[in-house]
């Protein structure tokens, strides 16, 4: 192994908004790289350029500027050999509705160029490790979300990919399913060395990847392992359980306090040397006659360190024109 | 890449047959419209019916009356007394024509001078047609029979006949009946060729866009062209059905004479259903609904079917408008189909025809593949 699979060097991609009347940047000069047998999470809130990066790396969009390459091939001259290596799952449910589950497998097979044997061979393997062995014939439009995603992947996987593309593979589908899924991707990361590519809202997803790239506006505004991602919140996060949502702004007042989240009744407040200040910072609160339920020291998540980016983000537009 | 082909073939296939409702609509449709055509439509207008004013009553107004019902055209309702009855009889429905003969009509038509008004109304042309041939040719040969008679009264022994200056016999070719049916069955074929060709295929291309399943297509190594013949061999079979329950009911069940060679009214048609496949697949190119689509398509069909010759004689349009209907495909293809189902011809008598459809499927084609992306752009 070793190597890299996906390279992307200042993509940018904008389209005609009738609403702004203009044209919009989604994706204003992305660069990253991808090593083969990695799995990357473009991580981002609706909007904020994932889709368009997944089509600009398929070759389903030209880049207006910058370079892309997928296996070492031209996303934008050889878009042919990426897809042979490649699987593309897009974010809409895109398998046929009127075909059934074994149908839609063989279609793709044959699709990608497969003999009707080694379909024969390979749709039954897919769909037991899909967990759908049990309803071959079913119509595809009578699975539930879950079964949809799963079917999905399978059909991107029949042709033995060396990276697959997901576009937000979990949106609208249950918990449990969602663990199933990435059990799933877990399984083929392990077994065949398969880089991902992956899109998603969920941050909890994001733990499961290797490199998390934070998309904003259409740009990345940080990279790194889950871990480094959550090293660029400043100081240490402590919890307080209130049932008073002013007791966010007291709180910001205190000296010392360099952020502060709110997640309805929770407040996260980051500060350095958490072990020390934590009864400060409950005293500060409880001297508003503002009841302290709990708190506690506790270890930030990609979630919390993706909202401080975000406002970081945010008060620097602001500042700049 | 005859694998991919065969592919999209397979699919399209399973999913046409899966669509049981709409499968049984686009078969239903052509044999409806048939037995629409073959029942209801009637080009000739007979049976009209009339009322009388005679002011005369005298033995020559009742034997032109007699003329006139005997034509078959003009059923007597019923006599009223004055113009005005007829029109109102006229006005509210009651009666579609009115035969006004003035006061003295013997007397008039002994000095040959003998006037009759027939009152058509006008609302609906086909009767205005029928009936205003009809009662000309019944005045006329009226005329005819009572000046012969009266010069062979006046010179006994002469041959009546050989009095007439000229005598007029029209022999319908093909169609001696001048029966709708025979008149609309090559045009209705031509009409389902382009109808269902170009919306099926607009639609099971513009479907994919809908479902979002173009995407997943786009990212397989299916090339356009390969999804496009994939897309159009199960059109061109649904298509070749209806055509051939079209011709079917035509011939056995109407009783159409079919002249020319099926052989190469079969070639004929698919030329035809291959340019208006690719109309298809530029209109799915256009339209990211299905409803957009099916507004295309029956703005293509409208002007198909006024201005091919399908309804309306081409030679009585004004040039202009005549040449937008040589823009049309259908009308290349009514004229070889009209050809050779009714009146037999072989492929010399059609052939510039031919090559305008070979020119039109050509540019349609070059035109279709170039517009369908391989990118979602």
């Amino acid at each position: 192994m070793g190597g890299e699979m996906i390279v992307a060097e200042d993509l940018h991609k904008a389209f005609y908004s009738h609403r702004r009347r203009g044209r919009i940047e989604a994706v204003a000069g992305i660069s990253l790289r991808v090593a083969k047998g990695e799995t990357y999470g473009l991580i981002g809130p609706d909007g904020a350029g994932k889709s368009t990066m997944m089509r600009l790396l398929n070759g389903l969009y030209i880049p207006d500027k910058g370079r892309a390459s997928v296996g070492s091939y031209d996303t934008v001259r050889q878009f042919r050999e990426i897809h042979r290596i490649s699987g593309y799952m897009a974010q809409r449910f895109a398998l046929y509705g009127d075909l059934t589950v074994a149908e839609n497998l063989r279609f793709f097979g044959r699709a990608y160029g497969l003999s009707a044997a080694e379909c024969a061979e390979r749709v039954p393997k897919l769909l037991r490790f899909a967990g759908l062995d049990r309803f071959p014939q079913r119509l595809a439009a009578r699975l539930s979300g879950g079964m949809k995603k799963k079917l999905a992947l399978a059909s991107m996987l029949i042709h033995n990919p060396e990276v697959v593309f997901l576009d937000e593979p979990t949106l609208g589908v249950d918990p449990v399913s969602r663990r199933e899924f990435w059990d799933l991707l877990s399984a083929l990361r392990a077994e065949r060395g398969l880089t991902i590519f992956v899109c998603t809202p969920y941050m909890d997803e994001a733990e499961r990847c290797h490199t998390v790239g934070l998309i904003y506006e259409g740009r990345l505004i940080a990279q790194g392992t889950p871990h480094d991602i959550r090293a660029l919140l400043p100081g240490q996060m402590v919890e307080l359980r209130t049932n008073n949502l002013r007791a966010a702004e007291i709180i910001a007042g205190v000296e010392g306090v360099l952020e502060v989240q709110t997640y309805g009744r929770l407040l996260r407040v980051f500060v350095e040397d958490a072990r020390r200040r934590i009864a400060a910072l409950v005293g500060a609160i409880e001297a508003s006659g503002i009841e302290v339920s709990g708190a506690r020291v506790a270890e930030p998540g990609i979630e919390e360190a993706f909202v401080y980016l975000i406002r970081r983000q945010r008060q620097g537009e602001m500042r700049r024109p | 890449m005859l694998q991919r082909i065969w592919a999209v073939m397979q699919k399209q296939f399973i999913q046409t047959l899966r669509d049981r409702r709409t499968l049984m609509v686009i078969i239903a449709l052509p044999v409806l419209m048939l037995f629409l055509m073959g029942y209801a439509v009637e080009i000739q207008v007979d049976h009209i019916r009339t009322v009388v004013v005679d002011h005369s009553r005298d033995q020559r107004s009742w034997s032109f009356i007699e003329a006139l019902e005997n034509s078959g055209f003009f059923d007597v309702l019923y006599y009223v007394e004055s113009q005005d009855e007829a029109i109102r009889a006229i006005d509210e429905g009651r009666a579609r024509a009115a035969v006004v003969i003035p006061p003295d009509f013997l007397g008039a038509v002994e000095r040959g001078e003998a006037q009759a008004l027939v009152i058509i109304d006008g609302s609906d042309a086909m009767t205005v047609q029928s009936a205003y041939n009809a009662a000309i040719t019944v005045a006329e040969s009226y005329s005819v029979d009572l000046l012969t008679r009266k010069l062979e009264r006046s010179q006994p022994g002469a041959h009546g006949a050989a009095l007439q200056p000229l005598d007029v016999r029209v022999r319908v070719l093909y169609n001696p009946d001048m029966k709708a049916i025979i008149f609309m069955v090559p045009g209705i074929v031509a009409m389902i060729l382009q109808n269902q060709a170009t919306s099926l295929t607009a639609f099971s291309i513009v479907k994919e866009r809908e479902a979002g399943t173009i995407e997943q297509l786009l990212v397989t190594p299916i090339r356009p062209l390969e999804l496009m013949i994939g897309k159009l061999v199960p059109n061109v079979v649904v298509a070749s059905i209806n055509m051939l329950t079209i011709l079917g009911l035509g011939v056995f069940w109407f009783k159409v004479p079919f002249s020319g060679s099926i052989w190469l009214f079969f070639w004929m048609a698919l030329l035809f259903m291959v340019s208006s496949l690719g109309l298809g697949i530029l209109v799915s190119t256009v339209s990211s609904t299905q409803a957009q689509a099916q507004q295309l398509v029956l703005m293509i069909l409208i002007p198909s079917l006024v201005l091919s010759g399908y309804i309306f004689p081409r030679e009585m349009m004004p040039k202009l408008v005549r040449f937008a209907g040589d823009l049309i495909p259908m009308t290349y293809f009514l004229q070889i189909s009209r050809g050779i189902i009714t009146r037999g011809v072989g492929l010399r008598l059609v052939w510039s025809q031919v090559v305008s459809l070979l020119i039109y499927a050509a540019v349609v084609f070059a035109l279709s593949a170039g517009s369908f992306k391989q990118r979602l752009e």
